[in-house]
């Protein structure tokens, strides 16, 4: 998606930031006050079980919205993000975006539009890689 | 028009010249004939291939359209027939009837950018269309290459792949399902690359081959970010036993699989594709 | 092949009918035609007349067929049963290659070429002449001729009879294919019960010609051939149009997902006998095998259904699994893809899926079913042509 898809609400409420591989843009169970809208570089999706590695569940790239939570409440990450390269992103002030849209419904629908759309490719792409599409189809 | 009589149903003899394994169940056969030239073959076209007594599988070339001398056959060992197959020794013999179906329109998509999305084995039918590509590139826009695969293991041609990712002129993505702690590509499935392309999907043709469920999202995709469904191409796969539209095992709707296709227009079979057991 | 003048027709009594057989066995010809077998009437061999059924009728509906003594029906007056041509010019079992092992390699074991067999077929009916001709589109006309069909049909020689009434599981008039025979045959009998017992004799090539020139008989004169023309005139009226095959063709296209599919599926035990009596149905498998020590490989060519689930195995499962999903596809196939495939229906309203159905299923009531009824919307238009 581009910044726009996210309407008015949005406006204003931008920084750019960076990230060095292996940094964290986004830690399981913080506040999501902030989200990123990826512009360049790779960033996974991860979580984390005692005495395993770490799984990727997904890895987004430029276009992609980096967290989903900072919009219904209770405003906690559910998963890890990590940058696997040199990232850089724009960040987007969650909790003024969330203002804005309580006070300005006509935002608020826009702006839902814009993630839901986000979420919806998301669970699409989940479904189909729940599926397991290339095992063995005889095992 | 019409093949020799005896040509129709006896296949003629190759020898296994080569034995490549590639994954842990699929290994590429390089297949020299006992006589002669290999018969020359479009990108995307497959042969019935025979084990001695097991029976015959469609399996779709995977090698250079350029190189006379041998057939390449990229092997999943998932039935009988492909369990023999992928089971052969360098200097074993194998029947080979073919090359049989319509492959990919690689005239209609030169002077544009093309985009090959493979899932899994998928990759194996769009190889030659590649590797023509590559041999007259500057009759081509930007083309891609998408792959989707299960896990890191199971990356198909890894090699070629990597040669291809070190091409200035092709866009390459590998994307896995399940990635692993050596793994620093893409996780997801092959259909989430398709926003991040750099070329232009509404000035694109569009070439998908892998499981169909797989092929259908992709398209879908495709669909959603501007690529005409006339520009759309992907390869079914059906149950075979003649390849010459003679058995009546693949039928499709309308369409023949082994002489409509392999490789059908997305728009002319998208709604016999929305439609179970068909 | 061109429609030819009705003046070289021929009108021969009854009895020279043994001088038809024997014309024909003279010119290297094995006939086959009509027999009666415990009590059905097959298509084999016949030497002589009386090899023939005589006075006999059957009567027929669906899931059920009976032989009945008729006086005066004479040598036609019944409606034919499951066996056909079928299985002499696409026989349900074919060799295809032999191969030997040499080591590592193998190679073919060569086998004398079986010279064509002359074969003629008497007493073929107008749906039957129809059904080689859909035959020979599907087996000739594309790019890849099956040298079996071809070995078989190149010798045949085509005896029609035009049928005098309909059998109750008859419904060519539906299909578009008869009961008059128009065309595509060597020699057409009508059978006459007027005066006498006689048969009017259409000629449909030049070795047709050739062959009743010598038949004791005459130039059939205008009131025998109107005569004739009566008979396939009072058999169609006795047979209403069952649906209408335009719309059928087209409902089936445009709606596949239909409720009557799953009424159907209740009652169909999946068993493969409508098509494995149906003149059309060409679908085979193929069959390979080894002997003990594993030298030799023999790979045959097997008559197969869209019924069974194997037909449409893919790694992993069948793609019809269901019921439902195997006989859609099966009169999908024939009354609306058999268009777009070959430019015909591949049904030609023989019937004889409807008798020997098992469970009494009616192809025609279904096709009229799913012509008159409104189906589901089926998939998704967005990306229709």
């Amino acid at each position: 998606m581009r910044l726009e898809d996210l309407g008015e609400a949005v406006a204003g409420c931008t920084r750019t930031v960076e990230y060095l591989p292996g940094e964290y843009l986004l830690r399981v169970g913080a506040p999501a006050d902030e989200c990123f809208l990826i512009e360049q570089g790779r960033v996974a999706l991860e979580v984390h079980a005692p005495a395993r590695p770490p799984e990727v569940l997904l890895t987004l790239g430029p276009g992609d919205l980096v967290g989903l939570s900072w919009i219904l409440p209770p405003y906690r990450w559910a998963c890890d993000a990590r940058a696997v390269q040199p990232v850089r992103v724009v960040a987007i002030d969650a909790r003024r975006v969330r203002e804005r849209c309580d006070a300005d419904p006509r935002l608020g629908y826009h702006l839902l539009q814009g993630v839901l759309r986000a979420a919806i490719d998301r669970l699409q792409a989940t479904r189909l890689q729940h599926l397991d599409v290339y095992r063995d189809p005889t095992s | 028009m019409s093949a020799a009589p005896e040509a129709t149903w006896v296949p003629r003899r190759y020898r296994v010249d080569a034995v490549r394994p590639e994954l842990n169940d699929t290994v590429s056969l390089e297949l020299a004939p006992a006589a002669g030239e290999a018969p020359a073959f479009e990108p995307g076209q497959f042969n019935m291939l025979y084990a001695f007594g097991i029976g015959e599988a469609a399996i779709s070339l995977s090698g250079d359209p350029a190189d006379r001398a041998r057939l390449v056959h990229t092997v999943r060992a998932v039935g009988p027939v492909s369990r023999a197959l992928a089971g052969l020794a360098v200097g074993a013999s194998v029947g080979v009837r073919g090359p049989f179906g319509a492959g990919w329109p690689m005239s209609a998509a030169r002077g544009r950018d093309l985009v090959l999305i493979a899932g899994g084995l998928g990759l194996a039918p769009l190889r030659p269309a590649l590797l023509r590509v590559l041999a007259d590139r500057a009759h081509y826009g930007r083309v891609a290459v998408l792959a989707g695969m299960r896990t890191p293991r199971e990356v198909l041609f890894r090699a070629p792949l990597a040669t291809w990712q070190g091409r200035t002129d092709l866009e390459v993505e590998v994307t896995v399902d399940r990635g692993d702690a050596d793994w620093s590509g893409h996780v997801g499935v092959v259909t989430h690359l398709i926003p991040q392309l750099e070329l232009d999907p509404r000035k694109a043709t569009a070439f998908v081959c892998g499981p169909e469920v797989m092929m259908r999202h992709t398209a879908e995709r495709l669909l959603t970010v501007g690529l005409e469904p006339t520009q759309l191409f992907v390869s079914m796969e059906r149950n075979m036993k003649c390849a010459i539209g003679l058995c009546g095992h693949c039928q499709f709707g309308s369409a023949f699989v082994c002489k409509d296709g392999p490789v059908l227009r997305f728009d002319r079979i998208a709604r016999a594709l929305a439609v179970r057991e068909l | 092949m061109p429609e030819r003048d009705a003046a070289e027709a021929r009108l021969i009594e009854a009895p020279a009918l043994q001088a038809l057989i024997d014309a024909l066995t003279a010119r290297g010809y094995a006939v086959r035609g009509p027999r009666r077998r415990g009590d059905a009437i097959v298509f084999d061999e016949v030497a002589r007349l009386e090899d023939m059924p005589r006075d006999c009728t059957t009567t027929q509906s669906p899931g059920r067929y009976r032989l009945a003594d008729a006086p005066g029906a004479g040598y036609f007056g019944f409606s034919p049963g499951a066996d056909s041509f079928k299985r002499w010019l696409h026989p349900p079992q074919q060799t295809e290659f032999r191969f030997r092992r040499e080591g590592a390699a193998f190679v073919p074991i060569e086998s004398a070429p079986a010279g064509v067999p002359r074969q003629a077929f008497l007493g073929i009916r107008a749906c039957e002449i129809a059904a080689i001709g859909v035959l020979d589109r599907v087996f000739l006309e594309g790019p890849y001729p099956d040298p079996g069909y071809q070995h078989h049909r190149d010798g045949s020689f085509l005896v029609a009879v035009n049928c005098a009434s309909p059998g109750r599981s008859c419904f060519c008039t539906s299909t578009g294919t008869g009961p008059r025979v128009e065309r595509g045959f060597d020699l057409a009998l009508t059978e006459l019960h007027d005066s006498r017992h006689r048969f009017v004799v259409e000629v449909g090539s030049d070795r047709g010609a050739e062959l009743v020139a010598q038949l004791p008989g005459r130039p059939a004169p205008a009131a025998a051939i109107a005569a004739a023309r009566a008979v396939s005139a009072r058999c169609a009226a006795a047979m209403p149009e069952r649906f209408d095959r335009e719309r059928v063709a087209r409902r089936l296209r445009e709606t596949p997902e239909h409720p009557r599919w799953a009424a159907i599926a209740e009652r169909c035990l999946g068993c493969a006998n409508c098509t494995t009596v149906c003149p059309t149905c060409f679908c085979t498998t193929m069959v390979d095998r080894t002997d003990l020590a594993g030298t030799t490989a023999t790979r045959e060519r097997h008559w197969d259904s869209c019924f069974t689930l194997g037909f449409s195995h893919l790694h992993g499962g069948s793609v019809r699994a269901s019921t439902a999903a195997r006989y859609r596809q099966w009169i999908t196939h024939k009354l609306s893809a058999w268009l777009d495939q070959f430019g015909m229906l591949g049904c030609v309203g023989c019937g004889r899926c409807v008798t020997w159905c098992p469970a009494g299923i009616d192809l025609a009531a279904e096709a009229a079913a799913i012509g008159d009824e409104p189906g589901a919307p089926s998939g998704s238009d967005a990306h229709a042509p």
